[in-house]
């Protein structure tokens, strides 16, 4: 017997809780416990009082488990508000933030800096043999920027994950 | 806004809640709550055997009442012991609060004696948990469990309180309205989805009612609610196994129970249905069956409390959020109010009495006085004797519990305890101290397995301390019966580890204890047997032995459809394929 599983979408959830002890591995431990998938996750507090926080999950799975995992977390007692912002008519921006540290010398150095202006990234650091690069964009971008960086000398990465909020004039 | 103790909080919290009873086991971490408890004029402690028993015991209390149990337990294995009760009470949307010992904040997190992560263990088997590190937030945080434990969908709170935090004193305060800012269930169901449901029960022609636990747990009146819907409409009637009681078991449109050891008659019912409307229940696996197969010819509208229940296993028509009781009020009111008339749904109910003509319960038997007892014979007798005196019946879990499912009639709600949804072997005894504790002057029995029993058989010692007239009646076959069973089922009977050896005697074992024990052997002695288990005063254990052999039909092997049963033992094969071999 064979397990298989079923190919899913990519869908970006804003989900705003208390902010208090345990609502993160309450939220992790459900994405665990139920078999759902995280890409990423990121959590700030983000209201003047340190009451609420915003957590921006990237998940993956078939509608009907999508549909699952948002009533899931909406039914959490610290749960505030769940928003797939990949709902129809939710338009949304989606970014993301890479330190992306490359070492070398000569032509390799001379190619990170120029592929570094074609993105737009940063140096935030340098030395006589390293930079490290800011980049902000989607995470394809980002991925796409870090495999070209691989081949100038990338010894070193850190993402923050992806942080979202749905186009317009409306708050979440 | 007094200051006291955070143990005098707890304890004044409790009768601020209207709390009356309380199960529990001291240790080190919760001392000082004791001494809160000492001698006091209003709250009840009862002192368990072992804490999961005290989980069990305050589920009982919950499902025979309505009320929230409480548990008291202390940290570490206090709190570890507590876990299988608390798991058991959130499958089965019990309303309880369960408060354990920690130890001091200063200590936390160093390994300390008698210290376990408790929020930790048991962040995913509660409804919400609390650490509280400030007396202060005692009393708002004990008024908000019980408000999370009992709104919404029911469900396990456990509040941990370090041993500092219940010696130091606070303010005790009393929220003057408890409106959680983010946990709102939603209550009322939506007028729209009312109306459109209306007129699809009213246009279906081949309707039935799927309820479950949840119509228990909506009260009383839900059930009242259930039975005129269901007179009005004219459509049959199933129920799930947490359901029953809900609708009388003795009226013309009741169908029995459904799914895995269902009748043949709900279960076809569902198959061919066009209309289901599915009441606080939640289309567990032991429900539908094959999925791919079930009630394909169905629309489905889902009235549940929860909104993560709708759609996570079956794909519905019509949603309706809201508390069961609440939706079928509005569904009467909208049946009225449209001046709908029951329709003609002579041709379903014919096709019905023809599944029924199947007596799909029917077991075979000898009927000699030396003849053995075949166990659903046992549990129809249970019935007979007790009819009219309204007992509170509790099981254990395996073939006992469904026999007793099957072959006892309930006909009011919170009379019927069992472990549906996490099938907690060691259960029902407790659960029966606990009912017995809420309605001292009822007739409590626990129908166990001998297996099942002796996981919490401790309580015996619970029982004759507080002098409850707890009856136990073993369907005593000397085999883990339902795991015999699936391994003649599935492994070409290989009885790997099902065979309950060594077991004590327990008429021996009763008088040890203090209580009465009898003994049934044969059924000459069946009906005698239980009439003086009834009639005897105090606590009696009854050891009936039946036939040990028996299986539990009808049956939807694992991996089947709803028309794929197996009514009689000739229709057991002996093996399954792998995928039917790796469900549950």
């Amino acid at each position: 017997m064979k397990i298989t599983t079923e190919a899913g979408e990519r869908h970006v959830l804003a989900i705003t809780v208390d902010n208090e002890a345990g609502v993160l591995a309450k939220i992790t431990g459900l994405f665990t416990a139920r078999g759902y998938n995280i890409e990423s996750l990121t959590v700030a507090d983000i209201s003047s009082d340190h009451a609420l926080s915003r957590i921006t999950i990237v998940t993956n799975g078939p509608p009907p488990i999508i549909d699952q995992i948002i009533a899931q977390l909406d039914r959490l007692v610290p749960v505030h508000r769940v928003v797939d912002l990949n709902d129809a008519g939710e338009a949304h921006v989606e970014r993301e933030i890479a330190l992306v540290k490359v070492a070398g010398t000569g032509d390799k150095r001379i190619e990170a800096l120029r592929m570094a202006d074609v993105f737009r990234a940063k140096v935030v650091d340098t030395t006589l043999s390293s930079f490290i690069f800011e980049i902000t964009g989607t995470s394809d971008k980002v991925d796409r920027f870090i495999a070209l960086m691989r081949e100038c000398g990338l010894v070193e990465v850190g993402r923050t994950g992806v942080v979202a909020i749905a186009r317009g004039p409306e708050a979440l | 806004m007094t200051e006291m103790s955070g143990a005098d909080m707890v304890v004044q919290a409790l009768v601020d809640l209207g709390v009356d009873t309380v199960f529990g086991y001291p240790g080190g971490a919760v001392l000082p709550i004791y001494d809160a408890l000492y001698k006091h004029p209003t709250i009840k402690h009862i002192l368990v055997r072992h804490e999961q028993a005290a989980t069990h015991a305050a589920e009982g209390y919950a499902r025979s009442t309505g009320k929230p149990g409480v548990v008291l337990v202390t940290s570490g294995p206090g709190a570890t012991n507590a876990v299988t009760g608390i798991t058991d009470a959130l499958l089965d949307s019990i309303p309880m609060v369960v408060l354990t010992g920690q130890v001091p904040t200063t200590l936390i997190g160093t390994d300390a004696f008698q210290e376990c992560d408790t929020v930790g263990i048991t962040r995913h088997c509660t409804k919400h948990n609390y650490l509280v590190m400030d007396p202060d937030r005692l009393g708002p945080i004990m008024h908000e469990a019980f408000h999370i434990a009992t709104h919404g969908r029911p469900g396990p709170v456990v509040i941990d309180i370090p041993k500092n935090v219940q010696v130091a004193t606070g303010t005790y305060s009393v929220p003057e309205f408890i409106q959680h800012n983010s946990y709102r269930p939603q209550v009322e169901p939506d007028a729209d989805a009312i109306a459109q449901a209306i007129d699809m029960i009213a246009a279906a022609e081949r309707p039935i009612f799927y309820t479950g636990g949840g119509v228990i747990n909506a009260g009383p009146d839900a059930s009242a609610a259930l039975r005129q819907l269901v007179s009005l409409t004219g459509a049959p009637i199933t129920s799930t196994l947490m359901g029953l009681g809900a609708f009388p078991a003795d009226d013309p449109k009741w169908l029995g129970m459904l799914g895995m050891h269902g009748t043949y008659e709900s279960n076809m019912a569902m198959n061919r249905a066009d209309l289901i409307i599915a009441v606080g229940a939640r289309f567990d696996d032991r429900v539908t069956g094959r999925l791919d197969a079930f009630a394909p010819e169905a629309k489905k509208i889902h009235i549940d409390i929860d909104r993560s229940s709708i759609n996570k296993i079956v794909p519905v028509d019509l949603a309706v959020v809201g508390d069961a009781g609440r939706a079928l009020d509005a569904l009467i009111a909208a049946w009225q109010a449209k001046g709908h008339k029951a329709r003609d749904l002579g041709e379903w109910w014919r096709r019905i009495d023809g599944w029924r003509a199947t007596r799909c319960l029917d077991f075979p038997e000898k009927k000699e006085p030396d003849a053995d007892i075949m166990p659903q014979r046992a549990v129809k007798a249970l019935f007979d004797a007790t009819r009219g005196r309204d007992p509170i019946i509790t099981t254990e879990v395996g073939q006992h519990q469904m026999w007793a499912a099957q072959h006892f009639g309930f006909s009011a709600p919170n009379r019927w305890l069992t472990s549906g949804g996490l099938g907690t072997m060691g259960y029902g005894f407790p659960a029966a101290v606990g009912a017995q504790i809420a309605t001292p002057n009822r007739l409590v029995i626990c129908i166990a397995g001998e297996a099942s029993l002796q996981m919490n058989i401790q309580e015996m010692g619970t029982v004759s301390q507080y002098r409850l007239p707890v009856k136990i009646f073993i369907l005593n076959n000397e085999w883990m019966g339902m795991v015999r069973q699936w391994q003649e089922l599935t492994y070409e009977s290989r009885y790997s580890n099902s065979y309950s050896d060594s077991l004590p005697d327990f008429v021996k074992l009763a008088d040890a204890y203090g209580w009465t024990g009898l003994r049934i052997d044969t059924l000459g002695q069946l009906e005698e047997g239980i009439a003086k288990m009834i009639d005897t005063p105090g606590p009696v254990i009854v050891d009936c032995r039946v036939a040990k052999l028996a299986n539990c039909f009808p049956m939807i092997p694992s991996g089947a459809a709803h028309t794929d049963m197996i009514l009689q033992p000739s229709d057991v094969t002996g093996t399954m394929d792998d995928e039917a071999k790796a469900l549950v």
